[in-house]
């Protein structure tokens, strides 16, 4: 039989949507994938999403420009080329880290968050030119979307969703 | 409705006497004569001690000349006046000893009176700042606030007690009773006297006795009478029918706001830029803002916690003190923004006049002045960084430590050097102090907070703040 095949059941409302989650959930299905056009509160707690670990990476990527910037400043003004500018003295990094401080803040913040943005667009696979995944293209409009995939039990799916107030239900062939 | 427990109030009140006593040691040690002052740095000496250098200069005037000369070298701009001295002929060591030793004893004078005022400022403007906090909160029409207000009325319960204190001593200061401020000594606006100081001459409009004095009383009298309204319409909101006292207490948190940030930095600029009068700087009055900011978000943070732990406060959950957290965790930084962009510009350019402010604390106050760094910017950065961190309660109450205790250390750096230099220690008058104003801080907060409701009932928000959920 068919086993790529998914139901598609749509809604018009988060509430409603979040109580079909709830009870798909309880019936022990595996929800493959919800579609909504906003954020909706509570949602990714309710499917059980692991907590997004995108603050760590910025962190660690923070402390790699901190340490970049260590390097850089050390590397031009006190190792490579140690002038005497305006009698600051660059006899070592430390006796001339206050002016090095503005260049060691931004560049912790440029790190971190160019570096976390680029991380989120490869972990959701996101570039220019990627093919859109719409199921259905008024779920960026006003419609919630709950994709579930079925493994030979299609009507006791349906039954289940029919009780969930939603708007409408598809099965469909996915390639 | 909170019990004020007798173990704690047994505890302020032992806090209040062993600090009280630890005071009175410290005026009563003090010496009074140069010849003390001259035993005194003998001792140190022996020690070798951060006096060594001025003992040195004192008893081995003679055959150790060169070697004074390069102590006084290392010791830079710190004792300016004396490497001239030391450099003059050995004729005049004996009147440059005399001269010194008045300085030494001034400065040991002090000692007791600027411990006390360390802790007295720091406890008032904590005071005060939670109580803008609370405003803050009314004015912006916070929702999750609510059920933390009256824990914020307690500790600016406080208010009364401390200023009553403070303006004895701003009373006892201006009729020189000790001698903290420089620019209140005799003479130093008299061109014909040897004490005359042109620079406090030329500054003379604002550096005055008594507008020093009526101002401060002003500051202390107004910030009172915004409290005491404040407390009262919120007590009579509880039971109100109408929303008529919560927009009073609206109106009243915005005219205090107004009010607070000018006499803020105008009491920053009296009662701690003036005890360096040469020195000036334009973001001082924020600077002493921020350190109390962040020490007040601790305070609250504190009590909540312990009344909740106590099971007083049941609506407030975890999300209540990460918020708290996230402020002391923000206002950390903002602390360490305004200390960098105060040191960096005047280090940056290097002027002598302004310079000198920070030379005398990395000569005198090395350990201390750096040492803030990783109290207040370092470790509370680090520990409060993590969401999940921030709601625990026992993580909050350490980093709240941390803070404290490095906070304290900034108001330390701030009042020391200007009045007793080089000869600061930290003994039984400064823990006394800390100890005094901690019992009276237990004693008068939670003898507040236990006259009335934990919860402000007639709050509009109220329903929200124990739903807010982060």
């Amino acid at each position: 039989m068919s086993t790529n095949k998914v139901i598609h059941a749509l809604y018009n409302d988060d509430d409603v949507l979040m109580d079909a989650v709830k009870t798909v959930k309880e019936a022990n299905h595996h929800i493959e994938e919800v579609f909504t056009p906003f954020p909706v509160h509570g949602l990714d707690k309710l499917l059980g999403l692991p907590h997004t670990r995108l603050a760590i990476c910025a962190f660690l990527y923070g402390l790699t420009g901190l340490a970049f910037a260590i390097w850089m400043t050390n590397y031009m003004m006190i190792d490579n080329w140690p002038q005497d500018i305006g009698g600051k003295p660059s006899f070592s990094w430390i006796v001339n880290m206050p002016a090095f401080v503005p260049i060691m803040f931004e560049l912790t913040v440029f790190f971190a968050a160019h570096l976390m943005v680029i991380t989120f667009y490869m972990r959701s696979r996101l570039w220019p030119f990627k093919e859109a995944e719409n199921p259905d293209p008024r779920t960026t409009d006003d419609i919630f979307l709950m994709e579930i995939p079925v493994h030979n039990n299609e009507e006791e799916l349906t039954a289940l969703l029919n009780t969930t107030n939603a708007v409408e239900i598809k099965v469909i062939e996915k390639h | 409705m909170y019990q004020f427990s007798s173990k704690l109030k047994i505890s302020a009140i032992a806090l209040m006497v062993v600090g009280l006593i630890g005071i009175i040691i410290g005026f009563a040690s003090a010496p009074s004569t140069e010849a003390e002052v001259a035993e005194i740095l003998a001792h140190q000496e022996s020690h070798g001690t951060h006096g060594e250098a001025h003992a040195t200069k004192e008893v081995a005037h003679h055959d150790a000349h060169a070697e004074v000369a390069h102590e006084n070298h290392h010791e830079g701009v710190k004792h300016d006046a004396h490497t001239v001295d030391a450099h003059e002929t050995e004729a005049h060591a004996e009147g440059h000893s005399d001269h010194h030793l008045a300085h030494v004893l001034h400065q040991l004078q002090n000692r007791p009176w600027a411990a006390f005022y360390v802790a007295l400022f720091f406890f008032t403007f904590v005071t005060i700042v939670v109580f803008a906090f609370l405003n803050i909160q009314r004015v912006a029409q916070a929702g999750w606030s609510i059920v933390l207000f009256r824990v914020m009325e307690g500790i600016s319960g406080f208010l009364p007690y401390v200023s009553v204190i403070f303006i004895v001593f701003l009373v006892i200061t201006a009729f020189h009773g000790n001698h903290l401020f420089v620019w209140m000594a005799d003479g130093t606006v008299d061109p014909t006297s040897a004490n005359y100081d042109e620079l406090i001459a030329n500054k003379q409009a604002w550096l005055n006795t008594p507008r020093w004095l009526i101002s401060g009383i002003i500051y202390l009298v107004g910030w009172n009478v915004f409290r005491y309204l404040n407390r009262k319409y919120s007590l009579l909101q509880d039971n109100a029918g109408d929303l008529v006292n919560y927009y009073k207490n609206y109106k009243i948190g915005v005219a205090f706001l107004a009010f607070f940030i000018f006499t803020e930095s105008m009491s920053v600029w009296d009662w701690i830029m003036g005890l360096d009068p040469h020195w000036f700087s334009t973001l001082f009055g924020w600077y002493v803002l921020a350190t109390a900011l962040v020490s007040a978000l601790t305070v609250i943070a504190m009590v909540t916690v312990y009344l909740k732990s106590k099971g007083y406060l049941e609506v407030v959950n975890n999300s209540h003190l990460h918020d708290l957290a996230k402020f002391m965790f923000g206002f950390s930084i903002f602390w360490s923004y305004l200390w960098f962009a105060q040191f960096m510009l005047i280090w940056y350019a290097d002027m002598p006049e302004e310079t000198v402010y920070f030379v005398q604390r990395f000569d005198d106050y090395k350990f201390l002045f750096l040492g803030m760094i990783p109290l207040n910017f370092i470790l509370p950065v680090l520990m409060l960084v993590n969401s999940d961190f921030k709601r625990i309660p026992q993580i909050v109450l350490g980093v709240g430590t941390i803070i404290l205790v490095g906070h304290y250390i900034d108001v330390f750096v701030m009042i020391m050097p200007g009045t007793v230099g080089d000869q600061w220690g930290f003994g039984i008058t400064e823990i006394a102090s800390i100890l005094f104003f901690l019992g009276l801080f237990i004693y008068a907060v939670f003898t507040t907070i236990s006259k009335a409701p934990l919860i402000a009932k007639g709050n509009p928000f109220l329903h929200e703040s124990e739903h807010f959920h982060y």
